[in-house]
């Protein structure tokens, strides 16, 4: 268990145990919706979670991680909990989302500095600490860099859609990748932040507190705005779709890798095994029945029912079965080609 | 395939697996791993069969006679199972290199085209010299240039392993596929839990693909010569000085050309060197965490040949050290185009001409549908 002193607790507020925090203090929730000086903690908590809202991230009253005075620090960790109380009264899912995320950010500046505080060795040990005992990543500080084993490194990194983040543009050797600090702490940034939302989903919900109801529904239209709306299809295919059905008009091989993408592309188009089935006609290996199998095996209706997704753009870049134009518009699935988010 | 060769094969299949036992062993933590075979002209895929021990596993030969055997990377809970309910809990890693991936000059000049409407048989075409019909079959009989040139990707790949990945010699095998190509195993190494996804990525890695100019020094505004690589980086950062700049004395002149030239055409640098110093691997193999990979020690129905582990791959030869099959002399009539060695000997080309070979010849033509059993 990690030991916190003061300021990390408010550098890293979702480490503290709420309950325990307040009891320690000597408050109830209660009094935050009625004690005037406790209010100004409370519309601290509404400014954050308003900044994390708009998509930014809660400048705290810390002057470089430290704070001026007792009460600063405590407004700071107050203001944290408050938040998550407030967010679990209003019940809104986006709103667990954008919190965690902004306040993940938050965090990965503060254990971006400490992890590149040559001169102070404690802090470096608290960050790595943290990283360890939440995310299970060890890393070691090795001169200017902080290494990882390149598996772990794997794993955190595979969601990320930036090119630099792929292990080729990254220094590998022996095993392991060299990171800086600030590349360190972004790579666990999606952990950090599915932390902090699974605490606010796992903590109990608190029965309405009087003198918090405004706050409350003035949250909850905010976050009923923040709902995208409905997409629009323009129908056409992506370029990769396009070819595939070329390769199998023209007669030639398309690999089995190609003919898994197109399929489960039409599918996700609400096309039917029926009407997919006639475009393999052409393959120069083609059997009706082994198609048919393999195209109700994806479809999940046959099986193991699983429906089976279209690969990523990524994928299919390693498949060689990506020809990207334009129009792909930074999508990172096929299935995404031509669909516009109105808001 | 006809009945009197599918027999011909099964007995010289089964012969062989009695007399080499000792080839055939299951793999570590046999219990956890799925099986599969398929029999002679059967469509069907016997798959999720789990086996206790190597008595198990003779017995499974023996009394099937299989055409292929196959066995999981994967170790799972109930390898027994239907997929979605075995448990997948690791997988070792594993690379396939094969000759036909590799764009070979030499391709051309030992494939042969069997036409899937008429049956003719010649050398490598795009349209049946007969009949003009597309729909054809090709069948390598890959040359010495073949299984070299997979023998420099094997190294680079092994290369790349062991200096970037952290992995030990002693666990990285490699075992010639039976046909046109190596399977490079890696047991024991911090990969064994990863996932799809996390393979693909390292494939790239080892592939060289998705490299950006500035990992590699190349900046798009204010560049800065001292950014670029060096000899005695490790890495693809040495690969790339390595291939690149050729020698120290040159370093310094080709990094003002790159400058010249920009940010733009550094990228076809970028892919010159993906194409020289990255190993050219199947990505869908290794990707795959649930692929059953060829048994060692198990004949490929596709050659005759066995799949057999290479101990010092430099002097491996597979048309001597992966051919088992007897010698018993068999009538064949035999319509393959290509002269091949086998056992340093050498057999055609054959004109649909009635031939007297030895039994492991006419597997290799049977099994690549060049010859029948007269």
């Amino acid at each position: 268990m990690l030991v916190l002193g003061q300021d990390e607790k408010a550098k890293y507020p979702f480490l503290a145990d709420a309950g325990e925090y307040l009891k320690d203090k000597g408050f109830s929730l209660v009094q935050f919706g009625s004690d005037p000086v406790l209010k100004l903690s409370v519309e601290k908590a509404l400014h954050r979670i308003k900044v994390a809202a708009a998509g930014e991230v809660y400048k705290s009253d810390l002057i470089d991680g430290q704070a001026s005075k007792d009460y600063v620090l405590e407004r700071e960790v107050f203001s944290f909990l408050l938040a998550i109380v407030l967010i679990k009264l209003t019940g809104m899912s986006t709103l667990i989302k954008r919190f965690a995320l902004a306040e993940a950010r938050r965090a990965e500046n503060y254990l971006e500095k400490d992890l590149g505080n040559a001169s102070n060795k404690s802090k470096i040990d608290l960050a790595t600490r943290i990283i360890y005992d939440l995310f299970n990543i060890e890393i070691v500080k090795e001169n200017d860099f902080f290494v990882i084993p390149v598996s772990d490194y794997l794993i955190h990194s595979v969601t990320f859609h930036e090119r630099e983040w792929k292990l080729i543009n990254r220094h590998v050797e022996n095993g392991k990748v060299f990171l800086t600090p600030d590349k360190t702490v972004r790579l666990i940034r999606k952990e950090l932040g599915n932390y902090i939302s699974s605490k606010i989903i796992n903590a109990p919900k608190p029965s309405m507190i009087p003198g918090l109801e405004n706050i409350v529904n003035e949250l909850i239209s905010l976050s009923k705005k923040l709902t995208p709306t409905y997409t629009i299809t323009t129908g056409e295919y992506p370029p990769c779709i396009k070819h595939a059905i070329d390769v199998l008009e023209k007669g030639e091989n398309l690999p089995h890798s190609g003919r898994f993408m197109l399929a489960t592309f039409l599918l996700s188009r609400g096309q039917t095994v029926q009407q997919i089935a006639p475009l393999f006609k052409n393959a120069p290996d083609y059997n009706p029945r082994v198609t048919l199998y393999q195209l109700n095996h994806l479809a999940g209706t046959s099986g193991s029912t699983t429906k089976y997704a279209c690969p990523s753009c990524e994928k299919l870049k390693t498949q060689d079965l990506c020809f990207i134009t334009k129009e792909c518009d930074n999508i990172i699935n096929p299935s995404q080609f031509g669909k516009k988010r109105k808001q | 395939m006809n009945e009197n060769n599918i027999k011909f094969l099964e007995d010289s299949f089964k012969k062989y697996y009695f007399n080499h036992f000792n080839l055939i062993f299951t793999p570590q933590r046999t219990s956890e791993r799925e099986f599969g075979y398929q029999k002679f002209n059967s469509g069907f895929f016997n798959r999720h069969i789990s086996l206790k021990d190597d008595k198990e596993l003779h017995l499974l030969f023996m009394q099937n006679i299989p055409s292929d055997v196959y066995c999981s990377n994967a170790y799972y809970a109930f390898p027994n199972s239907p997929m979605n309910e075995k448990d997948w809990k690791e997988a070792d890693l594993i690379f396939d290199i094969d000759a036909k991936d590799l764009d070979l000059p030499c391709r051309k000049n030992h494939v042969v085209s069997i036409c899937n409407e008429c049956n003719e048989i010649s050398k490598d075409t795009n349209q049946c010299v007969k009949c003009n019909s597309t729909k054809l079959e090709k069948k390598s009989l890959p040359c010495k240039l073949c299984i070299n040139a997979s023998k420099i990707e094997v190294n680079k790949l092994s290369n790349i392993l062991i200096d970037d990945l952290g992995i030990d010699k002693e666990n990285i095998h490699v075992y010639f596929s039976g046909n046109e190509g190596f399977h490079v195993y890696v047991f024991n190494s911090q990969f064994q839990k990863i996932g799809s996804k996390e393979r693909s990525e390292l494939v790239d890695y080892i592939m060289f693909r998705g490299a950006i100019p500035e990992t590699f020094g190349m900046k798009k505004f204010k560049p800065n010569r001292s950014l670029f690589p060096d000899f005695n980086q490790k890495g693809w950062n040495g690969r790339f000085s390595k291939q690149v700049f050729g020698s120290k004395s040159k370093r310094s002149k080709i990094i003002s050309e790159l400058l010249d030239n920009g940010y733009s055409s550094f990228q076809k640098i970028l892919d010159s060197v993906a194409d020289n110093s990255g190993a050219k691997i199947d990505p869908n193999v290794t990707m795959d965490i649930h692929r059953i990979f060829r048994l060692p020690g198990s004949i490929n129905s596709k050659s005759g040949l066995t799949k057999i582990l290479c101990t010092d791959l430099s002097k491996f030869d597979p048309y001597t050290d992966a051919c088992f099959l007897n010698d018993e002399s068999v009538e064949v009539l035999a319509n393959c185009p290509i002269e091949f060695k086998l056992k340093n000997k050498k057999f055609g080309p054959y004109n649909n001409e009635k031939t007297s070979l030895p039994t492991y010849a006419a597997a290799y033509l049977i099994c690549k549908k060049l010859a029948t059993i007269a």
